[in-house]
């Protein structure tokens, strides 16, 4: 039988929260987590390596879900800067805003995020998906190198600004594109690869794949050229 | 990394309990400024008077001091607030600096009191009593000297004019260059901190004609570096982060109360705040005034 456990953040701490957590198997049978009051505390649920749900109920500070290997995190509430930072799998889902730097450098898994990611969103992305459900901030997907930005509402300034092969796709209006960022083709390939992360965000049939538009990298900057020498 | 926390009520009711909740929220800000805090509070003020804020060496005796010039006083450690009839305010300041040049004068204004000190916020708090002020709205600051010495000088806030003053997370990289052209403009500056040129910047503004917002929508332009700055003003606070945003910010809103953050742990105790509207202010975005929403 799984055992749900409670951890209440009023009482005990992210360090012994997290403790436990990481001392968990991979073939644990301790599958669902609770925890409550969480305050905006940071690190909550980070550095997890076990096929868990964690429930967070309420909004979290800096860095919640970094480096998750194989748990899902459900967040109801806001999460604060470096959300899932280097995720490497698993799923974590924010159902509020999540602050700057939103996945960051995240090797793996999904991220989904409800409402908006401010800026920096994808930053360094390594392979990494990422849903949001309404806008990201300017800066969104810099340096991006695998994996996917998929956003139903706006980008910000900057998208996708020295771009390696992250692949972008906004639905709504992007404010500007970075220095080497540009719109691409939307083939049978792209939609089907968009449709594909959608459904895993849960999001099939929820909105028209051919209201996004799909932006990507020129491949001027990434590899050195003296004729670039100015924009490096 | 500094800690900025910024309140303003809403519901007169809570007007008594500001000085707690602002301390609560400066406490939980220790951790990103340890070594030095302050604050500045909006309280009763009486039309006609200006209230001083003095800052002198620990021991000063401010009862005496008022005496001698015939004035009320409210001593709080190495803080006292002077109430001065507003025809007498440059007399008084010329009395000062000429009796007792060890007082500084840190603030000015019909409402306005600034307190700041070195030493851990909840140290600072405890001194001076914020706890048990009232008043509809105050913001605090917790330092993490990078630019220049632990003093109480360079603790926030700075007064940038009557009923103003300016927080500061972040760096400047241009300020030496900006203070010398300030200091060609007749300012003068008590440290080396670049937190104290962004505040003689926006003064410098106001002076030749600038509103606060159109101040800050100039710095825009003319500051170069990090930051994010709360400013306090007679009506509310008004904020700005640079166009990138390195700093974090966070506010939060309820029928009672608008609240300001570095981190929304800085706002966890708030009453209400679980359905509180919480967002995070957007880069090169003024918000001031009816602007705040």
């Amino acid at each position: 039988m799984s055992a749900h456990h409670a951890i209440d953040l009023a009482t005990g701490t992210v360090r012994e929260l997290n403790a436990a957590l990481h001392a968990l198997s991979p073939d644990t049978n301790q599958t669902l987590w609770r925890v409550s009051n969480p305050r905006g505390l940071h690190a909550i649920a980070a550095g997890v390596d076990a096929p868990v749900t964690i429930e967070i109920d309420g909004p979290v500070g800096y860095y919640c879900g970094g480096m998750n290997k194989h748990a899902s995190i459900v967040v109801n509430g806001n999460a604060g800067v470096g959300l899932a930072q280097n995720i490497m799998s698993g799923f974590v889902h924010v159902k509020g805003d999540a602050s700057q730097s939103a996945g960051a450098t995240g090797c793996g898994g999904m991220i989904v995020i409800d409402g908006n990611a401010s800026a920096r969103c994808g930053i360094s992305m390594k392979g990494v998906d990422i849903v949001v459900k309404g806008s990201v901030g300017h800066m969104s997907a810099f340096m991006g190198q695998a994996g996917s930005l998929v956003v139903l509402g706006d980008a910000g300034e900057a998208l996708g600004d020295s771009l390696y092969e992250a692949k972008l796709f906004v639905r709504g209006s992007v404010a500007s594109l970075g220095a080497d960022c540009i719109e691409k083709e939307m083939r049978d390939e792209h939609r089907a690869l968009l449709a594909a992360k959608l459904e895993a965000a849960g999001l099939t049939g929820a909105v028209d794949i051919g209201e996004f538009r799909r932006y990507g990298s020129a491949r001027t900057l990434y590899h050195f050229h003296v004729d670039n020498v100015s924009s490096y | 990394m500094c800690g900025i926390v910024g309140l303003f009520i809403k519901d007169p009711r809570l007007e008594p309990e500001l000085g707690a909740l602002l301390s609560t929220m400066l406490g939980v800000m220790c951790d990103r400024g340890p070594d030095s805090a302050g604050f500045a509070i909006y309280g009763e003020g009486k039309p006609g008077s200006v209230k001083l804020t003095l800052r002198g060496p620990a021991g000063t005796d401010f009862v005496s001091l008022a005496a001698g010039l015939g004035l009320p006083v409210a001593a709080r450690d190495t803080h006292a607030v002077l109430t001065v009839p507003a025809g007498r305010e440059t007399a008084v300041r010329a009395s000062l600096a000429a009796s007792a040049p060890e007082i500084a004068v840190v603030g000015a204004g019909e409402r306005m009191e600034i307190y700041k000190e070195v030493g851990l916020p909840t140290d600072v708090s405890k001194r001076f009593g914020l706890e048990r002020m009232g008043g509809t709205h105050a913001i605090g600051h917790t330092r993490m000297a990078t630019e220049s010495a632990v003093t109480t000088d360079g603790a926030h806030p700075f007064s940038t004019g009557a009923d103003q003053c300016l927080v500061h997370n972040g760096s400047l990289s241009n300020h030496r260059g900006l203070r010398r052209r300030l200091e060609r403009e007749g300012l003068s500056f008590a440290t080396d901190n670049d937190s104290e040129v962004a505040a003689a910047y926006l003064t410098s503004r106001m002076r030749t004609g600038d509103t606060l917002g159109q101040a800050l929508e100039h710095s825009l332009s003319d500051l170069d570096g990090f930051y994010t700055f709360v400013v306090g003003t007679e009506s509310g606070f008004g904020v700005l982060r640079d166009p990138i945003a390195c700093k974090p910010a966070v506010m939060a809103e309820t029928e009672s109360y608008v609240a300001f953050g570095s981190e929304y742990r800085a706002l966890a105790d708030l009453p209400g705040i679980a359905s509180a509207r919480v967002w995070e202010p957007e880069p090169a975005k003024v918000y001031f005034g009816n602007r705040l929403q």
